[in-house]
């Protein structure tokens, strides 16, 4: 690494000696940049917490007092030779079991008690429809819900702020299925001698052939209640979050600087303040994304949406235990891999996090 | 609290002297407290619900929301006799509300208690000792972060078997201390860098009378106002897991109303006045935690400034 | 010819507890190449005079009096007018480059920003080629520009900021405590670039510290702040070495050596604190931490007088000199 002399021109007798050294970019150690391990580091612990959810997922059914085979029988008629394979199944030592079950989580012996169908089948095939409702809605209110915050935290205190605040703060408040069924009351059935306008539920009018422009509309009119649903509930939490990130961004001295230089308020926030409060509210946003999937079984449930959503609460009411494990499993590797991907892509957004 | 009587000159005992000092900061945060307006209106809110939970038995006999002895005309909307209607089984709107915040406030305010215990202690433990254990306990608390929600607290409570108020308790209680742990861990780091607790290591206390005499006492109002915000979050997941109908059906919570309302298409009879109020009960009590755990919080932390 | 005059400078803060006076009738003066020092300790209203100069405090503060640079005053811009003289005319070097450079932004970026701004005809090469010059004068390596805030030392980032206050040629810096958060050693490197480029350029340059021996080595005059008031002012050797004022002989007194990081933070012989602002006692307020108090101090009305030739003193027992 070279030592940089004193380059200053000018002065002559400049009494200034060379400045200390910069600091390398790559701190060498096991021959990784810091961003690939950073990455490497991130992956681990997400693989951690996979199988903390694994274990969770196989112990949590075992271990508890009762015959799991009747849990995971209960309510149907199971020929006896797949009763025996079952049976055989379990009497195996539990360690060997958890390997078994280890190499493949997804391809249980027992199929779902409701639908008599493999699970890992079930639940692939409703992975879309919860994707397409879900997205949307983290779009719209992703949108919606920073441009309030923006617009709420720059000018605190005035009426803007304090009508945005406490909508989002009430919307935050409400359980989402049941502005799910206001809305679907008063759009959807109609009320006070006022007609329904939208679907009261389902993905599309039956018989519509999804595949062609009408059916593309026709999903789009039964979208219109479920994501407005979703987007009000998120963009609650997300305009909150923007908001109070912007304004611990105010206080900041680069801001007096921007302002300094001549920038005009519009740019001091566009180009200094807002880039910098969304770093937070970026990870704050993949961080509760658990509380999304929250949002999508409860909606689902109200709007018919025969998503992964409404798929967990038909295993709730068998309970079809076998089913209940793969959605868990399921929607906790969305979320882990989601928060994955908010880890390196915060990286990638915010240089201070690679080294 | 008896020793008051001999106060008039100088208290006796330290015992005495921290009770004063106690009582002397209650006293403060209160003043403060008062100043804030969201925080009182939230406080009233609060007030009103819980009279209604206290005084559900005198106004509305058991009966009135038996389904069997039910007086009402079935799913009828508000009238005279029953000023918010009738539910699909006759029972008045007004009572069931009524018992419903006993459950609900019941069911918040415990699984509260069992959430701040977990994650308090999982909070200062992870934090004080710094070997295997501390980092161990950070780990699972990371884990139970990332985990949904929801879905685990459903798997739970199939396997606790639903139905039953308890289970709903001790699932809400058992997945939702992890933010708590969280926070309580970064601010008994901070504590611990503090000289007098280098100080009263150095005299040779023991852990538990670092933890308990030194970090809970600092950490404490801290742990106070998230566990106002706590109880909001609280509600609301037991009203998602009643309306899921993983409730008690004997002693309805708003959410299991909600939940009767749903399954039994009180909305495309259009029922507004079955679905309408138990949600609204919902958000006017989550929404008072919300904001008197705010105004807590701006109490306890002034950084967070909120005017 | 004056760059900078401030007359009569006042500036009130509302607060809960009411009107709060920081500044209470400044007037200083700073011509082209010459350099003005602005001392006291924190609290003494000397960041709240030199906000005025680009109106960079915050909306609840009410600025009177006028502020001149280069004959205009800015307390009575335009917004767009007071944009254009930010920076183009007058720079800042903020205290702490610490949090003053933006965290995310590489600060090649961030020194060709007010370029951009102010000299819409320069192409973008042509700018980066000006960043890269304005590296190597304040003793950085052009490549610099290439890296973001936290890569940097606190020296280098402070250096970083000369040559951002330089970028559009201004005709005044103000530098606030550009080098309090740095250790003594870099404090020297930081304002030997300081000065060597404020004199190259011909600039005008005010100069805010509470430590009086950096004052009096960097800067030409200087001025002594208590309570919001200036309290002496005079050729920076001079108030050093002879205060006219009590108040300056103890400042000076808490400093007595540089590079002796014992001296700065237990300063000698002052006791009690200054007043909270709005606070101020009658009369002379410095009086109840004056050695040299005596009754009247309590009760008269004192301002700065002339105590000397191109020396003023707020002193009632300075020299007296006839008008």
């Amino acid at each position: 690494m070279s030592l940089i002399q004193d380059v200053a021109g000018g002065g002559g007798h400049d009494p200034v000696p060379g400045p200390p050294p910069l600091p390398r970019k790559d701190k060498g150690g096991k021959g990784l940049s810091p961003g690939a391990s950073f990455a490497l580091r991130k992956t681990g612990a997400a693989l951690g917490t996979l199988f903390f959810v694994l274990v969770v997922n196989f112990f949590l059914f075992r271990l508890l007092p009762g015959d799991p085979i009747g849990m995971y029988t209960r309510g149907r008629n199971v020929p006896a030779e797949q009763l025996a394979q079952l049976r055989a199944e379990l009497d195996r030592p539990i360690l060997e079991q958890f390997l078994t079950y280890l190499r493949n989580p997804f391809s249980s012996t027992i199929d779902s008690a409701q639908f008599n169908r493999p699970v890992w089948e079930l639940v692939t095939e409703r992975i879309w429809p919860t994707l397409l409702l879900v997205g949307t809605a983290i779009v719209l209110a992703s949108i919606i819900g920073v441009w309030i915050g923006i617009k709420a935290g720059w000018k605190r205190g005035k009426s803007f702020d304090k009508v945005s605040t406490g909508v989002t703060l009430t919307l935050y408040s409400m359980p989402e299925f049941w502005l799910g069924m206001i809305l679907l009351i008063v759009f959807g059935v109609g009320v006070l001698g006022l007609p329904g306008v939208f679907p009261i539920g389902g993905i599309s009018t039956p018989g519509v052939d999804t595949s062609s422009l009408a059916g593309w509309l026709d999903v789009a009119w039964h979208m219109v209640l479920p994501v407005t649903t979703l987007t009000l509930v998120y963009l609650a939490e997300y305009a909150l979050v923007m908001r109070s990130s912007l304004v611990d961004e105010m206080d900041e001295d680069y801001l007096t600087t921007a302002r300094a230089k001549g920038l005009s308020d519009k740019f001091v926030r566009r180009r200094h303040a807002v880039p910098n409060a969304l770093l937070p509210t970026i990870t704050l946003i993949f961080l509760n994304l658990g509380f999304t999937v929250s949002g999508a079984i409860t909606v689902e449930t109200v709007f018919s949406w025969p998503g992964l959503g409404l798929l967990s609460y038909e295993a709730l009411r068998g309970p079809d235990v076998a089913l209940l494990q793969a959605i868990f499993l399921l929607f906790s590797i969305g979320v882990v891999l989601a928060n994955l991907v908010a880890d390196l892509l915060y990286a990638v957004i915010d240089p201070r996090v690679r080294s | 609290m008896a020793s008051d009587q001999q106060t008039g000159g100088a208290p006796q005992g330290r015992r005495a002297i921290a009770r004063a000092r106690r009582r002397e900061a209650l006293a403060r945060g209160w003043g403060q407290f008062r100043t804030r307006r969201a925080g009182m209106a939230g406080l009233g809110i609060l007030l009103f619900f819980t009279l209604s939970a206290l005084l559900a038995p005198v106004l509305f006999p058991p009966e009135t929301i038996s389904v069997t002895r039910a007086t009402g005309e079935l799913l009828a909307p508000p009238s005279g006799e029953f000023w918010l209607g009738t539910d699909d089984s006759g029972r008045s709107m007004l009572a069931l509300l009524a018992w419903g915040a006993r459950v609900s406030l019941t069911v918040g305010i415990a699984a509260t208690l069992i959430s701040m215990v977990i994650g308090t202690s999982v909070g200062i433990a992870s934090g004080h000792y710094h070997g295997f254990g501390g980092a161990a306990l950070q780990r699972l608390t990371d884990w139970v972060l990332v985990i949904p929600f929801l879905p685990l607290a459903i798997v739970l409570a199939t396997v606790l078997g639903g139905g039953s108020t308890v289970t709903i308790i001790v699932v809400i209680g058992v997945t939702s201390w992890a933010g708590t742990a969280r926070l309580i861990r970064a601010q008994t780091l901070s504590v611990e860098g503090r000289p007098y607790l280098e100080r009263s290591r150095a005299l040779g206390s023991g852990n538990w009378h670092q933890m308990t005499r030194h970090v809970l006492p600092n950490v404490f109002p801290l742990v106070l106002a998230n566990t106002t915000l706590t109880v909001a979050i609280a509600i609301l997941s037991e009203t998602t897991l009643s309306f899921l109908g993983l409730g008690d059906p004997l002693r309805p919570s708003w959410g299991a109303t909600l939940d009767q309302a749903f399954s039994n298409g009180a909305v495309s009879a259009g029922a507004w006045w079955y679905i309408g109020p138990p949600g609204l009960c919902v958000v006017l009590v989550v929404l008072s935690f919300t904001m008197i755990g705010r105004a807590l919080e701006q109490i306890v932390n002034p950084r967070l400034g909120g005017q | 010819m004056a760059v900078l005059e401030l007359e009569d400078v006042s500036v009130t803060y509302r607060s809960a507890e009411g009107a709060v006076p920081a500044v209470r009738g400044v007037s200083l003066s700073v011509d082209a190449g010459r350099s003005l020092g602005l001392a006291g300790e924190s609290g003494s209203g000397k960041t709240s005079v030199t906000s005025t100069v680009l109106r960079l405090l915050p909306k609840s503060a009410t600025v009177t009096g006028r502020v001149l640079l280069e004959g205009e005053d800015v307390l009575t811009m335009k917004w767009g007018r007071l944009r254009a003289v930010r920076w183009a005319t007058a720079s800042v070097v903020f205290q702490g480059a610490m949090h003053a450079l933006n965290p995310v932004q590489r600060v090649g970026h961030q020194i060709a920003e007010p370029i951009r701004l102010h000299e819409k005809s320069v192409s973008e090469p042509t700018a980066r080629k000006r960043v890269g010059e304005l590296l190597e004068q304040v003793g950085l390596p052009s490549r610099v520009a290439q890296s973001y805030p936290h890569q940097l030392s606190g020296g280098q980032k402070q250096r970083v900021m000369i040559a951002m206050a330089l970028a559009c040629g201004p005709k005044l810096i103000v530098a606030d405590e550009p080098t309090t958060a740095l250790d003594v050693m870099v404090q020297q490197q930081v304002l030997g670039v300081l000065a060597d480029r404020v004199q190259d350029l011909g600039l005008a340059m005010v100069f805010i510290s509470h430590d009086l021996s950096v004052l009096a080595s960097a800067c030409d005059d200087l001025a002594v702040m208590y309570a919001g008031q200036v309290v002496e002012q005079g050729p920076s050797d001079q108030v050093f070495d002879d205060a006219h004022h009590p108040y300056s002989r103890a400042l000076g007194g808490a400093y007595p050596r540089i590079g002796d990081l014992r001296f700065r933070y237990a300063p000698s012989g002052l006791p009690g604190d200054p007043p909270f602002p709005g606070e101020a006692p009658s009369g002379c307020a410095f009086h109840p931490r004056c050695p040299q108090a005596r009754e009247v101090c309590a009760t008269t009305d004192v301002e700065l007088r002339p105590s000397g030739e191109r020396r003023w003193s707020s002193c009632l027992f300075a020299p007296e000199v006839g008008t």
